[in-house]
């Protein structure tokens, strides 16, 4: 297991070098000038060059590089150019959204998928099997945004059960801690159908295909009810792929969310990132970038570690 | 029973609703498109700051008014020399910095000098390039000097980028602003909303409202969304498009439409062969349907300009019939000029829909008389290094928002490249002018001269969609500097 670990720690960091390579590099080639944007149409060249100095985009390329690839190391992801805050301190705020959002969507879909997934496998080829399927395919053909403003009509237009959109922080107390949770219900519920629906699909055929192996025969043989070959048997030795999914789409679910966080307008990662950019606000852009390739090679390590719990014979580290 | 539950929940939260409307609300959520980077009004461009720190959090001199008129300030009479050079300002006493550190003439010199000065990033530098010297008299009196007279002085002062502050504070604005206003910063929540409180140390008429909230909405459908539910109960400026005739009806809400400063051009790239022709560009501006643009861009609520100047303005001449639409007259135009069978060219659109819808409508409009318009939509960072800076582009279609900013046709290398002494001495003239009635007249034969040239297609004046909850007053209904001001807003029952 330790070799195992120490090449997967080893290949990180590799991926990492080489994206932030890559993030440099094309934030480099991306025409637009932020001092220009910060300051508008009618600014005048001096206060242009002056602010260029301020913000020390004046420097050569490389030394830009080196400066920021040390920085990082040594933990600071720089100041925002716009904001003039630390970058730390925007993807801290950020992910007091995103991340519960992302835990909600993901356990939500995980709770409705699973089931219904092991539920249409054992019924294989009869009609509540393709009901549940095609329920599925329903979850994953809807637009999510649409689902999302459908949902603020009835629940937030219509019966004013929660609010329309945004977020009014954690706050100290447990009815901010409620108000906060409540914001977050329409976009969990809007973000979980369509991760529900790939979840539910995956699960089946992954059920499906275990269901012919010889040790369900055995254990049907033996004389376990349904149930237990079902979800001790079958459902464990099907979980792999399962949870593949599941780790993309946590990763998914904590930046690639925008559109939904449009249609809430809640201060989340994926906004952070698309206004940065239409800003260039290059140092926020780079270091979420990196925060996020750090976060997804994390969330693989620890699928990977998943695997070896799940199926014994993967402990042995081969 | 569970449907029962909610039918007694919603029952519920009516009467609580109803019953918070038999007493007077003091608060406010308003909805804005744009978060701004930071709240420093003299260190930044962008309109989103002016537009939640303006009249609220500062104060500035002078002020502008809802009806675009010059009012006092900070400065509560002025006395200016016969020849237009001095301006001695009579501040008001006894105002305080929302810190609680006194206001007097050597914040005005401070902040003046700040702007002015080599290493200032004030995007709006010009408004103080007239500044010669500042003189504290005493803490209430303040002898402004200026290089030449200038007309537009006390205008200038007026702007955001004009605002005071004091030195104690001023390197903290961006994130904890500190002004004057009737309106101090309690919270700016980022990514999400800035909320101000009133004031209660104010120096003049206290604000109608004890606190409000400016939350961010870049999404149109989520903004009227947002309105609906109740969540926000104003939209200085909703971009609602064809959602707005559905909020017209619904008599919660008031839809009031302004006029803005915001000039909608097409520009045309004045150095660039074929449009260094004023045959090519008189034909462009015939073959352009100005009525139809308004109605594809604007729902039909744009007010049509001739000439690069607001209709709010009283200097304003309707020069909108210079070049009437006229398909075959576009045409000879173009014979004349040499291309019978027309030409090719790109058209570069930036993000905002005014951009895109109306550029549609116009390459349709130009291909009529054979100018066939390639459009190239961009974002802004692209749009402002290729079309702004690089001037790497045919025609373009933007909004100037910038009040009273006719001036631009006399910068040289600007991006439409219109070159024109005579409009420049114009300006000059206009610079060193103070008498109301001559710069009236100087202005006229600005806009002429400009419209004549055809330098771009003027097409309308951006309005401003304003829709709020019926029982607010006190919002203002245009929008001639970029502000939504707070001071007189407040709920009646």
């Amino acid at each position: 297991m330790i070799p195992y670990l120490l090449h997967r720690l080893a290949s990180a960091v590799a991926t990492l070098l080489l994206a932030s390579l890559v993030v440099f590099a094309v934030l480099e080639i991306l025409p637009g000038d932020p001092a220009r944007l910060m300051l508008g149409l009618n600014a005048s060249p001096e206060a242009i060059e002056t602010l260029r100095t301020q913000m020390g985009l004046d420097q050569p390329v490389v030394v830009r590089y080196l400066e920021w690839l040390y920085g990082m190391v040594t933990g600071d992801f720089g100041r925002s150019l716009t904001y003039s805050s630390p970058v730390i301190d925007l993807v801290e705020e950020r992910l007091a959204v995103s991340l519960p959002l992302a835990l909600m969507a993901l356990t939500l879909s995980t709770i409705i998928a699973i089931p219904v997934g092991v539920f249409a496998a054992a019924r294989r080829g009869r009609p509540a099997d393709t009901v549940a399927m095609g329920l599925a395919q329903f979850g994953v053909a809807i637009p999510n945004f649409w689902f999302a403003l459908l949902l603020v009509y009835v629940f937030a237009v219509g019966f004013r059960l929660v609010p329309a959109g945004g977020f009014p922080g954690w706050g100290e107390t447990w009815s901010s801690h409620g108000q906060a949770f409540q914001a977050l219900v329409l976009p969990a519920v809007s973000l979980a159908l369509p991760q529900a629906a790939i979840l539910a699909r995956v699960t089946r055929s992954a059920v499906v295909e275990v269901m012919g192996e010889d040790f369900i025969r055995t254990a049907r043989a033996k004389g376990l009810p349904q149930r237990i070959v079902l979800w001790r048997h079958a459902l464990r030795n099907a979980l792999i792929p399962v949870l593949t999914i599941m780790g993309l789409q946590f990763a998914f679910l904590l930046a690639g969310t925008i559109i939904i966080e449009n249609v809430f307008y809640l201060p989340g990662l994926g906004r952070l990132i698309f206004q940065a950019i239409s800003q260039r606000d290059l140092i926020v852009v780079q270091g979420v970038v990196m925060l996020l390739v750090a976060s997804v090679i994390l969330i693989n390590l620890m699928v990977d570690i998943c695997y070896a719990v799940v199926d014994p014979r993967l402990r042995d580290g081969r | 029973m569970r449907m029962f539950a909610r039918l007694v929940g919603a029952a519920a939260m009516l009467a609580v609703s109803a019953s918070a409307a038999l007493s007077s609300r003091t608060d406010l959520v308003l909805g804005v498109v744009l978060e701004p980077p930071h709240l420093d009004p003299t260190a930044g461009a962008a309109a989103a700051i002016d537009e939640i720190v303006y009249a609220n959090i500062y104060e500035g001199l002078t002020r502008i008014g809802p009806g675009g008129d010059i009012l006092p300030a900070l400065a509560e009479d002025w006395d200016i020399s016969d020849d237009g050079r001095t301006y001695t300002f009579k501040l008001r006493g006894g105002v305080k910095f929302h810190d609680g550190t006194v206001f007097d003439a050597a914040d005005v010199k401070f902040s003046l000098e700040r702007a002015m000065a080599e290493d200032s990033t004030n995007a709006q530098k010009v408004l103080f390039s007239a500044i010669d010297s500042i003189e504290v008299l005493d803490p209430v009196s303040l002898k402004i000097t200026l290089k030449q007279p200038q007309g537009s002085f006390l205008y200038n002062m007026a702007w955001g980028d004009a605002v005071i502050v004091a030195p104690e504070s001023a390197d903290g604005n961006k994130e904890k602003p500190i002004g004057t206003g009737p309106f101090k910063f309690e919270n700016w929540a980022r990514g999400s909303s800035v909320t101000i409180v009133k004031n209660a140390d104010y120096w003049g008429e206290p604000a109608g409202l004890d606190r409000a909230e400016f939350r961010f909405i870049p999404d149109a459908a989520a903004a009227v969304t947002a309105l609906l539910s109740g969540d926000v109960q104003a939209f200085p400026n909703l971009q609602a498009g064809d959602a707005l005739a559905q909020i017209e009806a619904d008599l919660r809400f008031k839809v009031v439409i302004g006029a803005t400063e915001g000039e909608t051009i097409l520009a045309i790239n004045n150095g660039k062969k074929p449009f260094d022709d004023l045959k090519i560009r008189q034909a462009i501006s015939h073959a352009v349907n100005r009525d139809e643009v308004i109605l594809g861009a604007t729902n039909g609520y744009g007010v049509p300009i001739g000439s690069h100047f607001s209709p709010a303005n009283p200097a304003y001449v309707d020069l909108t019939a210079t070049y009437p639409y006229d398909v075959e007259r576009a045409k000879a135009l173009l014979a004349e000029a040499g291309y019978p069978d027309g030409f090719s060219a790109t058209l570069k659109l930036p993000p905002p829909p005014y951009a895109r819808l109306g550029g549609e409508i116009i390459a349709s409009q130009l291909r009529e008389v054979g100018i066939n318009l390639e459009i190239v939509p961009m974002e802004w960072a692209q749009w402002l290094e290729q079309v702004f800076t690089n001037k790497d582009y045919d025609l373009t279609i933007i909004s100037h928002t910038e009040p009273d900013d006719i001036n631009i046709y006399a910068r040289d290398d600007y991006y439409f490249d219109y070159k024109s002494p005579e409009f420049k001495a114009v300006m000059t003239e206009l610079d060193a002018t103070a008498d109301p009635e001559k710069r009236k007249e100087l202005y006229s034969q600005a806009q002429r001269i400009i419209a004549d040239d055809a330098a771009n297609v003027f097409l309308f004046q951006l309005p401003k969609i304003g829709v709020w909850d019926a029982k607010i007053e006190g919002m203002w209904e245009n929008m001639p500097i970029q502000a939504n001001d707070l001071t007189s807003a407040h709920w009646v029952d």
